[in-house]
């Protein structure tokens, strides 16, 4: 089944400069790794606000498990949002005044069904996948998040990500921030999680290097057609 | 639950501005409340200063002057009225009883009341309370006085203490010809008769009776006791308290006293008065108001731009948010939560302050301004009060929310800037 299907997509951006990005036609198969190339500008995160439903498209079709999310009611595409996605940044993932922990319950806050997928305790099921995620649990409860390390950052933003196993896990360069021993590590933990949960990844980077880990490797400029005013 | 957290920990990681923020309302809520409390603390203080009195009479002048200067103390009569026209009043068949009272002469600084011992047994305050006697009695001899309790605590007087009794407020003179002796001491009352020294009408006339124009006319004076043997009784009074025998009889006996013949003479109802009073005074109490309403909107205003300066900063975590599937709306929600947090702290600590500031304030106002203001817990319309303002905190901070709103919708969860 697809996870992810975005058919005669096209999101214009009114900024300035002007940006627009069309998808004809690409698909992510149910538990597939799928690992999008792109340089900085190339509308990669633009393209995860729209698979996202942050953005809606000017055109064209967006299903995510099988639903049309650009015919979404904006606040339905939130609740969809919270209850499918797990979402980790390039960096400043977490709200650097709460702790790690309630950082990583603040992504049950918005969906019923992903509190409902936790048996037990939320907090201890956090505090479950921070410990597999190799972080103390005093650090986890008792620190601001800012108090961390940008590595342990980005693994609790795993763990917030994965929290009541949505079906999809949307990265963008997570690993850009940290330095080339910590990015493997980090990828393990990553691949580990969720081959364990079974969701399909999707992940965005600049970073040819990693593509051997995932089960496709895609060009954004492949799958996309942006065009972007310069000067005016 | 989460979402509160969070917003505490928010506010808590800023607090210096946070708690500045909230330290403004604080000052701007004490402040207005303050206004309000004292404005009808003194109302209520005026009211209760004079109560089971139908009529006060004096010479024609302006009623509001007339009731400062007879019952407040404030201010002095301009004119007298004859010991004959007091008489024909108090025999009049409306009037249940009549007390003369006569002022103009202090003693170190408290102001002196002639009248008679009927005083004590007709002038009522607070919803018809008698003076009453925290030791001693009324005067019975010419030489007796009584005082009020700010008088015998300023000027450390017991029973049967002698005084001396100077002319005229702020006198050079003194009578320390005709030593008084206090003979009773009244329990507080938070009225001016705190603040008074009463004596009989036969002492202020023993005290005035070689001195003529606020000189002494012959030599050395008289004794004592040569005092008692003289007729001593007033050739006129400053004013008269009124009861009449039927309360339907009061605007008659009004109309009756103001049309007296042989003496211009004013006649007043103390609440009509008052109500006068209320009017002048309502100016300033208007402008008083505006500007305390002008101070809190300032803070409140102020916390808008600490919120709205705070934006920038925390679009990242606005991102967060929306990643995790908040709605704008939850954004929106959290910023008002937050105004809403801090004008809720901000007024409950300026209510703190408000209480402890007019603790500390009651005596200072009674001894100056003989108002004795009553600390009693927020009625109903204060609580209104204090919800408007945390109404008006949450409106203002609709501007900032409002920009938030429409941030996280455009910037969605890619802001990397």
């Amino acid at each position: 089944m697809t996870a992810v299907s975005l058919r005669g997509v096209s999101f214009g951006w009114k900024g300035s400069p002007p940006f627009q990005i069309e998808v004809p036609d690409w698909q992510i198969e149910e538990g597939e790794t799928v690992l999008l190339l792109g340089g900085s500008g190339s509308g990669k995160s633009t393209l995860l606000n729209l698979v996202c439903g942050l953005h809606q498209p000017d055109r064209g079709e967006i299903h995510v498990d099988g639903k049309d999310i650009a015919a979404l009611r904006a606040s339905h595409r939130d609740r969809f949002r919270a209850d499918r996605f797990g979402v980790i940044f390039q960096t400043f993932n977490l709200l650097p005044y709460a702790t790690p922990l309630d950082n990583i319950l603040l992504a049950l806050r918005f969906s019923r069904q992903r509190r409902t997928r936790i048996t037990g305790n939320p907090a201890a099921a956090a505090l479950r996948l921070t410990a597999s995620l190799g972080l103390p649990e005093q650090l986890m409860r008792f620190a601001p998040a800012a108090h961390l390390s940008v590595g342990q950052q980005q693994r609790v933003a795993v763990a917030r990500a994965l929290i009541g196993t949505p079906a999809l896990v949307v990265a963008d360069e997570p690993t850009s921030a940290l330095d080339a021993e910590s990015q493997a590590g980090f990828l393990d933990l990553l691949f580990e999680q969720v081959r364990a949960s079974g969701c399909t990844l999707l992940m965005v980077s600049h970073d040819q290097r990693l593509a051997d880990r995932f089960d496709r490797c895609q060009k954004l400029t492949d799958i996309s057609n942006t065009s972007r005013a310069l000067g005016a | 639950m989460i979402l509160a957290r969070i917003t505490l920990r928010s506010l808590l990681n800023r607090r210096l501005t946070v708690a500045l923020t909230i330290l403004a309302i604080a000052l701007s809520t004490a402040l207005f409340l303050g206004v309000e409390k004292v404005r009808t603390g003194a109302r209520t203080s005026f009211a209760n200063t004079i109560s089971g009195t139908d009529l006060i009479v004096g010479a024609r002048s302006g009623s509001v002057s007339l009731l400062l200067y007879s019952v407040f103390r404030i201010g002095n009569a301009t004119n007298n009225i004859t010991w004959q026209s007091y008489q024909d009043i108090a025999r009049h068949p409306s009037v249940a009883w009549a007390v003369p009272i006569s002022l103009g002469d202090s003693h170190r600084g408290f102001r002196v009341l002639g009248t008679t011992p009927d005083y004590f047994e007709h002038y009522r305050y607070r919803g018809g309370r008698l003076l009453a006697f925290e030791q001693g009695a009324a005067f019975d001899d010419l030489f007796d006085t009584v005082v009020g309790a700010d008088v015998a605590a300023t000027l450390g007087y017991r029973l049967d203490d002698p005084m001396v009794v100077a002319h005229g407020l702020a006198s050079f003179s003194k009578h320390d010809d005709k030593p008084f002796r206090v003979a009773g001491v009244l329990a507080k009352t938070g009225t001016p008769a705190d603040r008074t020294v009463f004596v009989s009408l036969e002492g202020i006339e023993a005290i005035h009776i070689d001195w003529k124009d606020g000189r002494r006319t012959s030599g050395r004076g008289l004794s004592a006791d040569m005092v008692r043997k003289m007729e001593l009784t007033p050739k006129a009074v400053t004013a008269a308290l009124v009861g009449v025998t039927s309360k339907i009889k009061s605007f008659q006996l009004q109309r009756d006293i103001n049309t007296y013949e042989t003496e211009p003479l004013l006649a007043i109802l103390p609440g009509v008065a008052l109500q006068e009073l209320w009017e002048i005074v309502g100016v300033a109490e208007s402008a008083l108001i505006g500007v305390s309403v002008m101070v809190v909107i300032t803070a409140l205003l102020g916390m808008t731009v600490m919120i709205f300066s705070s934006l920038n900063e925390r679009r990242r975590e606005m991102a967060i948010l929306r990643a995790v599937g908040a709605r704008p709306v939850t954004v929106f929600g959290l910023l008002v939560t937050e105004a809403v947090f801090m004008t809720v702290a901000g007024v409950t600590i300026g209510v703190t302050v408000l209480y402890a500031g007019l603790l500390m304030a009651r005596p200072v106002v009674d001894a100056h301004f003989g108002l004795y203001l009553p600390i009693d817990m927020l009625n109903q319309h204060e609580f209104a009060l204090l919800g408007a303002v945390t109404a008006a905190g949450a409106f203002v901070s609709i501007l900032p929310a409002f920009r938030a709103y429409r941030l996280s919708l455009a910037d969605g969860m890619a802001m990397q800037t």
